[in-house]
């Protein structure tokens, strides 16, 4: 079992709302960040998600990130991932979701 | 001395065979029952849905076959009945006759049997089948136990709707009985059940229930021990003596009832 | 190798069915990220030992330690959390055949987490896409190829991002292209989600495709344990004989023959 806990921060470049994870996003800590998605995705702020900090994701964050990105394409607002670790990158490219997420370098590409 | 000593040696594998077998059984009650009770401590719950479509399978299903069974059974009884009891021109007893027979033993039996006959050996088929094609190792891989997930649903629903089965032979029963007396002796089914309230009391009726509570441990267990005991290969034949051995052991721990119901025997003589 | 990366360390494991010897002496290790095929001819016990790697029986004596936990000691409740890290995809699949493929995926989810219905759903669909199976989720069992159900079962074993997969006889019954396909699925699960893979397999064209290291297991015990290269140098005559598919052709000892031809007659 992993101990760490994920760490979210919530900031704000205008015009977006940036969710930070940082720690690891396995099965006990993905719920608090499909949480935090949602419910910034209900603010009705296009959502840039930073996981440059992220030591780890398993297919649960992932799937927290899916479900973000299709209430936020439901919404016809912005959603994209930024600076993706390593790990997280592995579990994306598994499942080819690299190529369906917009995803860009770094936070300073975007703002 | 060789004969004697293999028929000995073929005795006492025979016994620890049995012993052996007993004891699984007994554990696997156990079990069952203790993750029917604890399961949700243990966080491996026995989920309602299941129980409920397992009600469904053994319960539900069977009220066809067996109020057809009681119906049958009530009328023979009050055909035979009055056929006896006119040689003592006594044949206004037959509702007490019936009431008593029907509410202590032909009514688990018969729901009993039925029940064992429909769903014994489909249970040890189905658990069977899941062990030969390591379903049941797929279980526990996952870190779900078998006897949870299989057989205490089975159980409960078991416990559930045997007992209700057996209630409602009880009064398909002495419908039949009712049916047959209106017209033999052209006493009104009214007054019928009337009289069959008089003369029961709470006690028959619960000694029925009762019984059909074993037969529902037995039924399960049973089945499903043949079921877990099956490795893949021919095992097919062993599988269905023992469902005919299942009816024999519903039918025999009915037959030690007998026992107890002769105070009901002497409220006959009154 | 220090101990703390092994994922698999099995010391001097000996099983018994009834009185007869099944495994005798069996001792290999596997790291993290590795992939160990485990192989042999038929009775070689390969079988035998993948099922008390699962936990499924008792080791007359020995240990197992799966992710440094010994599992012939553990307690039930410290094996069901052993469990949520460990996926098996057995040889027939094994699906429940009560249950819809997707079903059969998320079962493990329902069992071990408490996660969003939805995001239940996605996973266990994103491991459908991950083994070319996605829109068969509603799908029963039984209308599956034989190919199709062993990449069903490798989904529902992987649905949990275990650190452990097993893999029963990937290749068995599977047309050649099939099998390949399955053979590279492997490779990329360990690439991505560096899982330590245990592959029990007699093919050995796939052996030597996907393996990082061979323990090859020859009538309960390990002819070797090491890497790909060196089993296929090995000089070992029983080494060479699974390698070039020559039967067998073992000295028989007079005594043991006759004993085991009339043992219990007088």
């Amino acid at each position: 079992m992993r101990g760490k806990q994920v760490d979210i921060q919530i900031e704000f470049r205008t015009p977006y709302m940036v969710v930070r994870l940082s720690g690891d996003v396995d099965l006990h800590s993905s719920p608090s960040a499909r949480e935090v998605i949602l419910d910034c995705l209900k603010k009705k702020m296009p959502l840039l998600i930073d996981l440059s900090a992220v030591s780890y994701m398993d297919s649960s964050g992932v799937a927290s990130l899916v479900e973000g990105y299709q209430a936020a394409r439901k919404q016809g607002m912005d959603f994209a991932l930024v600076a993706v670790a390593q790990p997280a990158m592995n579990v994306l490219k598994l499942a080819r979701l690299d190529k369906v997420f917009p995803i860009h370098a770094s936070l300073d590409d975007v703002v | 001395m060789n004969a004697v000593l293999s028929f000995v040696s073929q005795v006492g594998q025979r016994s620890l065979q049995v012993v052996r077998e007993v004891g699984y059984h007994a554990a696997l009650m156990v079990e069952a029952f203790y993750w029917l009770l604890l399961g949700h401590w243990r966080r491996q719950p026995v989920r309602l849905g299941a129980v409920f479509k397992e009600a469904i399978g053994v319960g539900v299903n069977a009220i066809p076959i067996v109020a057809l069974a009681s119906f049958a059974t009530g009328m023979m009884l009050a055909i035979q009945g009055i056929y006896t009891l006119r040689t003592f021109g006594a044949e206004g007893q037959v509702v007490l006759g019936i009431s008593l027979s029907v509410t202590r033993e032909f009514a688990p039996l018969i729901t009993g049997i039925f029940v064992a006959g429909r769903s014994g050996s489909a249970i040890a088929a189905r658990i069977g089948t899941m062990q030969i094609s390591q379903e049941i190792d797929a279980l526990r891989v996952i870190g779900i136990n078998p006897v949870r997930y299989l057989v205490a649903p089975l159980l409960a629903a078991m416990l559930l709707t045997l007992p209700a089965l057996t209630i409602l032979s009880d009064l398909v029963a002495l419908f039949g009985g009712a049916l047959y007396c209106a017209g033999e002796l052209s006493l009104p089914i009214g007054i019928f059940f009337d009289r069959v309230f008089e003369v029961l009391v709470v006690d028959d009726v619960i000694h029925g229930v009762l019984k059909s509570f074993i037969f529902a441990v037995i039924i399960v267990l049973i089945g499903a021990a043949n079921g877990f005991n099956v490795n893949a290969g021919a095992e097919g034949v062993g599988g269905r003596q023992r469902a005919r051995w299942c009816l024999g052991a519903s039918a025999s721990s009915s037959r030690i009832w007998y026992l107890h119901s002769l105070p009901a025997a002497k409220r006959l003589q009154h | 190798m220090p101990t703390t990366d092994l994922a698999i360390d099995v010391d001097h494991l000996v099983t018994h069915y009834g009185p007869r010897k099944i495994l005798d002496d069996i001792s290999f290790q596997a790291r993290q990220g590795e992939i160990m095929v485990i192989m042999g001819g038929s009775g070689s016990g390969k079988s035998t030992l993948l099922r008390h790697l699962l936990g499924l029986h008792q080791p007359t004596s020995g240990s197992i330690k799966l992710l440094g936990k010994d599992i012939t000691r553990l307690s039930a409740d410290e094996m069901y959390d052993l469990r949520k890290n460990m996926g098996v995809a057995f040889q027939g699949g094994a699906l429940f055949n009560s249950m819809t493929v997707g079903e059969n995926v998320e079962l493990p989810l329902r069992e071990h987490t408490k996660l969003d219905e939805n995001t239940m759903r996605i996973m266990s669909r994103m491991k459908l896409e991950v083994v070319n199976l996605a829109g068969f989720e509603s799908l029963m069992p039984s209308e599956l190829s034989g190919g199709m159900i062993k990449r069903a079962a490798l989904a529902r074993a992987i649905v949990m991002d275990p650190r452990l997969l097993f893999f029963d006889e990937p290749s068995a019954g599977l047309d050649p292209v099939v099998s390949a396909e399955l053979d590279d699925l492997i490779l990329i699960l360990r690439d991505a989600m560096n899982m330590t893979i245990v592959v029990v397999t007699h093919e050995l064209e796939s052996a030597f495709k996907i393996a990082d290291r061979i323990t090859v297991l020859d009538q309960g015990r390990i002819l070797m344990s090491d890497t790909v290269a060196a089993v296929r140098a090995s000089d070992n005559p029983r080494i060479q004989s699974l390698l070039n598919r020559t039967p067998r052709n073992e000295a028989i000892n007079p005594e043991e023959y006759m004993e085991r031809l009339t043992r219990e007659i007088s």
